[in-house]
């Protein structure tokens, strides 16, 4: 019987050969792999984020640790499809028209496919054609705009109004982020939540969709 | 030390320039536009910027080439344009200088994160070869691997800087952690300085990120660990957002003031970043001469 605190040590201290050992063993020796997540991976992760919040943890501990999760949830996440189980949400994230920047995108992607979620990275300049045709065929649940320019941030707005007309705008919760937004902008164009931080964006993406 | 910076050094601290973005966004470049392209399209108006940080008493001026990589120019689709793009901007700092200031011709990073896979470590050594190589060709007196928030990247384009066999002044941004003295992948000044030092850089400092009240530390730090000359550009103090644009409230006597403390801290080159203008290069011009 492997010991779980040591997954949960891995995923904050960035191991991924640990943590994927670890889920290894745990799911031979017949462990849910749902309480894997949710007991031992999730809180590791919330205390990645907690530690960042408190500027203990930098950019490249986010980054290891969110790989680390990632590995071992490629372990797991089979199992949980095969049982019926779907994963957190699933995200259509990308830089918007006319934006190339991609940092913070990038950023916000790993922490979200570290937190559970379906991560659909659609890359930058982003039309507003592509984030709806991801919500159709591909039924993300939400979509996550990011850009860095006050000159792109108005593709923000554009691609909600799309969202609207094409009729899908009920069916995804919009998420925003960027160095030049801010919760009133978010608040005028009608997203449903603004981060500034990638840290922050995941706990907004939980929320989003109802897990936390 | 290289024979130009010891030229440069010998009659003590030195005044560099300011902020160029907000000054060609004063004569008319707009918010979305790719400044470095201004270079072969308004060459007059990037001309009269660095003439005006000659005028306010500058001796090192920088360069309008600090976007001026292939990785980042292609964002504006302009990315075969790098070689001709940064040997312009060189030729029109050098213009304006007229010999009464070195050019310190400017390489800022890409916007792509080693780490996270955005771009492999062979494209950076491509695209900052290419533009040292360009800046070095025009005539350049150094080069400035400035506002870099990334010791990986610093590293490379430290190392294409080197091989022109140029003066390297390598500069960091510290604006993360509590105490704003981190970069943002969390390295300390005493870090930054050993692996900028190890990469092969002549001077090292830091830019950007806060205004000069946070530089004292950092510079006292970096002093503390390294014989080296030190660059030091400060922000004109912390912006607040207006209408969703960063406006400056700091005046050039307020940043001025700070300066004879941040060369008592050990810095030898000093000027301004963000929200800086001319003014504040004249204000820190004579807080110098009266320290």
């Amino acid at each position: 019987m492997p010991d779980l605190k040591q997954l949960y040590d891995a995923v904050v201290s960035g191991d991924a050969k640990t943590a994927q050992l670890i889920t290894k063993e745990a799911l031979a020796a017949g462990i849910d792999p749902l309480k894997l997540v949710n007991e031992h991976m999730v809180p590791a992760m919330d205390e990645v984020g907690r530690r960042f919040e408190a500027n203990e943890y930098f950019v490249p501990e986010l980054l290891i640790s969110a790989r680390a999760m990632k590995g071992a949830l490629e372990l797991i996440r089979p199992l949980l499809i095969a049982r019926g189980d779907k994963p957190v949400g699933r995200v259509a994230i990308g830089t918007v028209k006319g934006d190339l920047h991609d940092i913070g995108k990038n950023l916000v992607a790993s922490l979200l496919e570290g937190g559970g979620f379906e991560v659909l990275d659609l890359g930058v300049n982003v039309s507003p054609e592509k984030f709806i045709e991801a919500v159709n065929a591909k039924q993300a649940d939400i979509v996550a705009m990011s850009a860095l320019l006050t000159t792109t941030m108005p593709a923000m707005k554009t691609t909600i109004d799309a969202l609207t007309q094409a009729g899908v705008r009920g069916k995804v919760k919009v998420l925003i982020g960027g160095a030049p937004i801010t919760q009133k902008y978010a608040d005028e164009i009608g997203a449903d939540g603004y981060s500034e931080n990638a840290v922050g964006a995941v706990a907004l993406a939980k929320k989003a969709v109802g897990v936390a | 030390m290289h024979p130009l910076l010891e030229e440069l050094l010998s009659q003590g601290p030195v005044i560099t320039d300011g902020a160029w973005g907000t000054e060609l966004q004063a004569r008319g470049l707009g918010a979305g536009e790719t400044p470095d392209l201004w270079n072969l399209t308004h060459p007059e108006r990037v001309g009269e910027v660095a003439a005006a940080y000659v005028a306010a008493g500058s001796r090192v001026i920088l360069t309008n080439t600090f976007g001026a990589n292939r990785i980042r120019l292609a964002e504006a689709a302009a990315g075969d344009q790098a070689g001709e793009i940064n040997a312009r901007g060189v030729e029109i700092s050098r213009q304006a200088a007229a010999g009464r200031a070195r050019v310190f011709a400017s390489i800022g990073p890409t916007g792509k994160l080693l780490m996270n896979g955005d771009v492999t470590e062979a494209e950076l050594w491509a695209a900052f070869r290419e533009q040292a190589r360009a800046l070095a060709g025009a005539g350049a007196d150094a080069l400035v691997v400035e506002t870099m928030s990334d010791l990986a990247e610093a590293t490379v384009a430290i190392g294409a800087a080197r091989e022109t066999g140029l003066p390297v002044v390598a500069s960091m941004v510290f604006d993360s952690g509590k105490e704003k003295d981190r970069t943002m992948m969390g390295n300390t000044p005493e870090q930054a300085v050993q692996a900028l030092i190890t990469a092969g850089a002549d001077v090292v400092g830091a830019n950007c990120g806060q205004g000069a009240a946070g530089f004292i530390g950092i510079c006292r730090r970096m002093r503390a660990v390294t014989d080296r000359p030190i660059w030091m550009k400060p922000n004109a103090g912390l912006p607040i957002m207006v209408a969703g644009q960063p406006r400056y409230t700091t005046t050039p006597e307020e940043f001025a003031g700070s300066i004879p403390a941040l060369v008592q801290a050990g810095a030898n080159l000093v000027g301004g970043c963000c929200g800086t203008r001319p003014e504040f290069i004249v204000a820190a011009g004579r807080a110098l001469r009266h320290r």
